[in-house]
């Protein structure tokens, strides 16, 4: 039923039909269409061993992005080109990302290569920066268990500027071709996949089918499938909703579309605060960064999700939709309980607006976890507090990974409001922050330590925004000695 | 003859370093790993039903339900293992299929044989199993307390090690804590098997023991060896975890392939390879040292408990291998090793890079930095007071080290990164700064190079000249990223001095060379490439006889050609000529490495043809707050004799680092109170990215290296003793929150050294310090 998948490879119009609407597009290239370069590491969007790259039209220009083929669904490839390691070069006329990897020695096993080619291929045409910083950035998706990254960010150093842009105006022709006149409907032995164009179209359609699942970047949907083994009878995307993209500037706040990639809500937050800039680099890999979405990452309403605890805290508003309803609430008010929100059957997460912090207030994001770049927290805070006349006037302090859902910090709130600003009350506002939570302790962090972090968090923000203040994050340092 | 120590050869990839030879088809994707092999027809898909408990009695598997749904071809359990339901190395330990008894969770119980993987998993999921539970068995002290062992605790003296140290001037004791690691060798586990006739199995398998592969598929259907051809043409990594581990699930696509006659895949996805193979020994370790006044040693006392698992797998040898490098690169004087081997209810641990070295070695670098503290010392004073050469030559196991260069190097490197400026530098910053605390430390390795069992010290190749001057080459090693391969290919075509891209590379087969040892212990260069040099010079050592009777000269191997008296022909003239002559232009080489002996019933003898050396100088910062953690520059000096390739070497010397690094800092493996796996993914297990890698990270290879032994070109070994320069980040993390105190207590920092585990180590200290 409906029309088929349309999408580029190699030059050419792909079209795909009689599909499961869940196959991932590692699996259509690795068992449909043997291109095996593309590879599985860990089927969850975390090693970017089946790194591939999608162009995209964006105002009429090309977009690329580095995206994790294991968790992405096929469907998704409409009115899109797919770019993989075999749309490189082959041995003996190799694409200058690949010729530097090899001079640079960038492969030991090869397992993880293609993969990290098409990474730097994507930084590559995207005509990234390639300092040292920058690349990392662009690799944190992308694990080698071999070289120690040295190689391959040296390949990343020489790679030059793309050759290939001089196509651009052909390819952005050819994506013109394929766009989508109407939304994509799949049938598939029963199951069902929409991707409206509208925001519209879409309340509708969720309307009528509320027990749908509802797919943005498919970074946590995805692993449902490739992980739980479960089957999705019918999926709404997200990806092909213009009019869900947006990020508008509100005056004072922005509003991001429930279709807003983290990669693209990055400038706009981290122009609200700085904080957020930080929080944004270090959530996910870049190819999840490039699928995953803000809204996404309330809307699943997770305990230990990266954003809600600062959104939180920056007095961000959730607008959901059903039908032509909308309706808008505090964010913090969305998290009803550990896997229960406050969203009726066939209401959506249509935008969250978040609230630029007053230059005077104290806000802070901190994220613990074991590993500092592409790793999920153990514990997330978010701090804001406002302090005049060496008094604290009002604070919000929220936290995730502390409780069943991210939420807010009433009795250490109350423990700053009024008092003066000074270590004596922050440590006792610290110390109320056993009367807020009481954690569990899993295989990212105890119980215990979950605690005493999050009130050494406070305690680090008043540290840190004291006159003298000490910089304490250990992730900025640098070589001393 | 052999002349291999030739120190005026320069070999042609020095002239003119070469990569890896796979790495054009590595960037370009067309690198074939065996899922990338195109599917044979009739394929069937395998996927493994898992025990549920760590310990428990199997009261009922009703598999009905699995047989019976939709795809699915054969069912398989321990009833259906034709021969022995064994796949364990040697001890007789390791059943393909748990029979009643279930040992750690996750254990096979069944395999499903499916049309395809979707349906094989969603088969499995159907079985109705009953346990009656058996308290398990989780961790090492309860493992100790129950007496639960895999074999005696073995113990290894050099003189009074307890007199010694209760009459030192000073003392000081502790206990570490060591973590184990997960290879995450990006290509899971898989095999795939095709029938040919009769019994004969062809199997595909990512592994670095071809042989044994072969051989346990030979135990389990009861066949023989000859049947079985195993074939590895390269692994998306090792790094021991497919040494045994491997073996498994090409046994169990061997049996679906030889019951059904149909060729049988089994891949592991990244969560079932993380729960259903084994890992680094995790090890509970106490110590105490006796030293006098200056810090000089007089004697030192171990006691390891390593968690080795359900079964013995390696863990005899690897728990020896903690107690060889217990010493590191310093004479004890005397010393008391103590290893407890305990059986616990998880998944078998295994060989990973290091096999046991690493452990051994954290414990006397955590010792000397506690006896350094205790007397107020700079730790890299007590550690050049004690090396081997300095202050003794005497190993505990008693082999006379006599090529070290531990000296040498430390020092070179300590004044090439700055080391005393900067340790005065970063004392300034911690007296000044209450929170962000900032450690160095520069710790050397010396590693012991040899499988400390004699016997697997052998190693074959087979060269074949073809009349058109290409060479052919096989070896018994395999090759995981390590650059095995080129090196092997370099020493051949310099050999016949011909160019590179004259030799190829062929897959490694045990119908080419049987009988290999496991592609281990660093040896792969040493010892295949002797044996490809061997082989080499066997034929051209008839060559020269046929050159002597037809020319009565003999002939000269050059990069311009073969000389022949006053002719210069070129190799492929050459060897066809010989070839008219009737000369045999194929030959098997051997090598066994020389002069080594032990006994291990007395932990005594050389176990060690020679060791491998290097010093690392890592410097961290630590928010005494939160733990967090972070290593900021790193100065590396490694040893690898004369070296074969340096481009493959650095890449090891890099890459064992940052591997070393992971396992120390964010690499975490938790099991929960019921023995199950909580990380089993890198959502959850935190390797290293490229975030990690040190801003500043200095490397070299020691300019002077030449190994005092025969080895191949005077070459050393490279593949694991670079994971060990990682102890240094430790050291310097420990060195930062000991400055939370002034430096006047030794922290009880544990590894890993997460964030979570150096706070627990600051509050610790300040409670010390303060109470």
């Amino acid at each position: 039923m409906g029309r088929p998948i349309r999408f580029l490879l190699d030059g050419g119009v792909r079209e795909l039909s009689g599909i499961a609407p869940t196959l991932t597009v590692l699996n259509l290239l690795r068992y449909h269409l043997r291109r095996t370069g593309t590879k599985e590491g860990c089927a969850e969007g975390d090693c970017g061993a089946c790194t591939v790259v999608l162009g995209e039209l964006e105002g009429g220009q090309v977009r690329f992005r580095a995206v994790n083929a294991c968790i992405l669904f096929a469907p998704i490839l409409d009115g899109r080109a797919l770019f993989t390691v075999e749309s490189l070069g082959r041995e003996g006329a190799l694409h200058p990302v690949q010729q530097a990897m090899v001079d640079s020695h960038g492969s030991q096993c090869g397992f993880c290569t293609p993969g990290i080619v098409m990474s730097l291929y994507a930084a590559q045409r995207s005509g990234a920066t390639t300092d040292a910083a920058s690349l990392k950035d662009a690799l944190a998706g992308n694990l080698c268990r071999c070289t120690g990254y040295g190689p391959i960010l040296a390949a990343g150093a020489t790679m030059g500027a793309s050759p290939d842009t001089a196509g651009d105006g052909a390819l952005a022709e050819a994506l013109r071709a394929i766009q989508p006149a109407e939304g994509l409907e799949l049938e598939h032995k029963g199951r069902r996949f929409f991707s409206p164009l509208s925001a519209d179209e879409l309340a509708k359609i969720y309307e009528e089918h509320p027990q749908a699942t509802i797919l943005a970047g498919g970074t946590d949907v995805g692993l449902w499938v490739t992980k739980q083994q479960r089957v999705l009878e019918t999926v709404i995307s997200l990806n092909d909703a213009a009019d869900l993209r947006g990020i508008d500037d509100l005056g004072g706040s922005i509003r991001i579309g429930a279709a807003v990639r983290y990669v693209d809500a990055h400038a706009g937050l981290a122009r609200l605060h700085p904080q957020f800039g930080e929080l944004l680099r270090r959530l996910g890999g870049l190819q999840v960064r490039n699928l995953g979405t803000v809204c996404g990452n309330i809307a699943n309403g997770s305990p230990i999700g990266d954003m809600p605890p600062a959104l939180i805290a920056a007095g961000a508003t959730l607008v959901l939709r059903k039908g032509q309803a909308r309706r808008e609430m505090p964010l913090e008010d969305y998290f009803l309980a550990y896997g229960k929100q406050d969203r009726q059957p066939g209401e959506f997460v249509e935008a969250v607006i978040v609230r630029k912090p007053a230059p005077d207030r104290i806000f802070r994001i901190a994220k613990l976890s074991k590993r500092f770049d592409q790793d999920i927290s153990a514990v997330c805070a978010g701090i804001n507090i406002g302090v005049a006349d060496g008094r604290v006037t009002d604070a919000c302090i929220a936290f995730g990974g502390m409780a069943a859902t991210p939420r807010r910090a009433a009795a250490c709130e109350a423990a700053l409001t009024g008092q003066p600003w000074t270590g004596a009350t922050v440590e006792t506002a610290a110390e109320a922050l056993s009367q807020d939570f009481t954690p569990i302790g899993d295989m990212r962090a105890s119980a215990a330590y979950r605690l005493e972090a999050a009130k050494n968090l406070l305690i680090r923000t008043y540290v840190e925004a004291s006159e003298a203040g000490e910089d304490i994050r250990t992730a900025q340092a640098v070589a001393y000695g | 003859m052999a002349d291999s120590g030739a120190a005026a050869r320069i070999l042609p990839v020095l002239s003119a370093p070469s990569g890896h030879d796979s790495a054009p088809r590595h960037v370009s994707g067309e690198a074939l790993y065996i899922d990338d092999i195109p599917e044979p027809p009739g394929l069937l898909h395998l996927y493994v039903g898992q025990a549920a408990r760590a310990h428990a009695r199997v009261t009922r598997l009703d598999l009905s339900a699995v047989r019976k749904a939709p795809g699915v071809v054969l069912v398989l359990t321990s009833d259906d293992v034709p021969a022995k339901n064994d796949i364990s190395p040697f001890a007789g330990d390791d059943p393909l299929f748990s029979e009643d008894l279930v040992r750690f969770m996750g254990q096979p119980l069944f395999c499903v044989a499916a049309e395809s993987l979707p349906k094989a998993r969603a088969a499995a999921a159907l079985a109705v199993v009953e346990y009656a539970d058996l308290e398990p068995l989780v961790t090492t002290e309860a493992a100790r307390a129950a007496g639960s062992r895999i074999e005696a605790t073995q113990e290894m003296r050099l003189g009074d090690a307890p007199a010694a140290i209760a009459a030192a001037p000073h003392r000081v004791s502790g206990h570490l804590s060591v973590g184990g690691q997960e290879h995450f060798y990006l290509e899971g586990q898989i095999a795939l098997v095709i029938p040919g006739e009769g019994p004969d199995l062809h199997v595909w398998t990512s592994t670095q023991h071809p042989t044994e592969t072969q051989h346990v598929i030979a135990r389990v259907l009861g066949c023989m060896d000859a049947a079985i051809t195993v074939e590895v043409r390269r692994m998306g990594g090792g790094f021991g975890g497919k040494e045994t581990q491997s073996v498994q699930w090409a046994a169990m696509a061997a049996l679906a392939a030889l019951k059904t006659r149909r060729p049988a895949k089994i891949r592991l996805d990244r969560d079932d390879d993380m729960v259903l193979t084994g890992k680094r020994h995790d090890f509970e370790i106490a110590w105490e040292l006796g030293f006098d006044a200056e810090g000089r040693l007089h004697g030192a006392a171990f006691e390891f408990a390593a968690r080795c698992g359900h079964s013995a797998d390696l863990s005899h040898a690897i728990n020896d291998r903690a107690m060889f490098h217990a010493d590191n690169a310093y004479a004890l004087q005397s010393a008391e090793i103590i290893s407890h081997r305990l059986r616990t209810h998880t998944v078998s641990n295994t060989a990973f890079r290091g096999f046991g070295g690493p452990q051994g070695m954290m414990v006397i670098e955590r010792a000397l930095d506690a006896a350094a503290l205790s007397l107020g010392k700079d730790p890299l004073d007590v550690r050049l007071a004690n090396l081997y050469g300095v202050s003794g030559d005497l190993t505990p196991y008693g082999q006379t080290v006599t090529d070290s260069v531990a000296r040498e190097i430390m020092e070179e490197l300590a004044a090439s990164s700055g080391y005393r400026a900067r340790r005065a530098a970063i004392t300034r910053w911690n007296a000044a700064h209450e929170h962000l605390k900032r450690g160095i430390a520069l710790t050397p390795v010396k590693f012991g190079i040899s499988f400390t069992t004699t016997h697997l010290n052998q190693a074959g190749a087979l060269v074949h000249v073809y009349t058109d001057g290409s060479i052919s080459l096989n070896h018994g090693g395999t090759e995981m990223g390590q650059g095995l391969n080129i090196k092997v290919a370099q020493v051949v075509a310099d050999a016949f001095q011909v160019p590179l891209a004259s030799v190829k590379i062929t897959s490694t087969r045990t119908d080419k060379v049987p009988n290999t040892s496991a592609t281990a212990a660093s040896s792969g260069s040493d010892l295949n490439g002797m044996a490809a040099l061997n082989a080499c010079n066997e034929i051209k050592d008839r060559l020269a006889a046929y050159a002597l009777a037809a020319f009565g000269v003999a002939p000269e191997f050059t990069a311009g050609g073969v000389q022949v008296g006053e002719r210069t022909m070129t190799f492929k003239a050459f060897v066809n000529e010989a070839y008219l002559a009737r000369v045999s232009l194929s030959a098997a080489g051997f090598y066994k490495t020389p002069d080594i002996h032990y006994d291990r019933a007395t932990h005594t003898g050389r176990p060690f043809y020679y060791f491998a050396y290097g010093a690392a100088c890592s410097e961290v910062a630590v928010d005494t707050l939160t733990g967090e953690n972070k290593v900021v520059r790193v100065d590396i000096l490694h040893d690898v004799g004369r070296s074969l390739n340096p481009a493959i070497d650095l890449g090891q010397i890099e890459g064992g680092f940052i591997q070393g690094m992971g396992w120390l800092t964010t690499e975490e493996l938790v099991f929960d109170a019921k023995g199950r796996l909580t990380t089993h993914a890198p959502s959850t297990y935190k390797i290293p990215t490229a975030g990690d890698r040190p801003e500043i990270f200095n490397m070299a290879i020691w300019a002077p290296g030449e190994n005092r032994e025969d080895t191949v070109h005077r070459s050393k070994a490279v593949g694991e003793p670079p994971l060990m320069l990682a102890i240094s980040v430790f050291s310097a993390l420990t060195d930062a929150v000991a400055s939370v105190g002034g430096h006047r207590v030794m922290p009880n920092l544990d590894a890993p050294a997460t964030p979570e585990r150096v706070l627990a180590a600051v509050n610790d200290l300040r409670r010390r310090a303060g109470g």
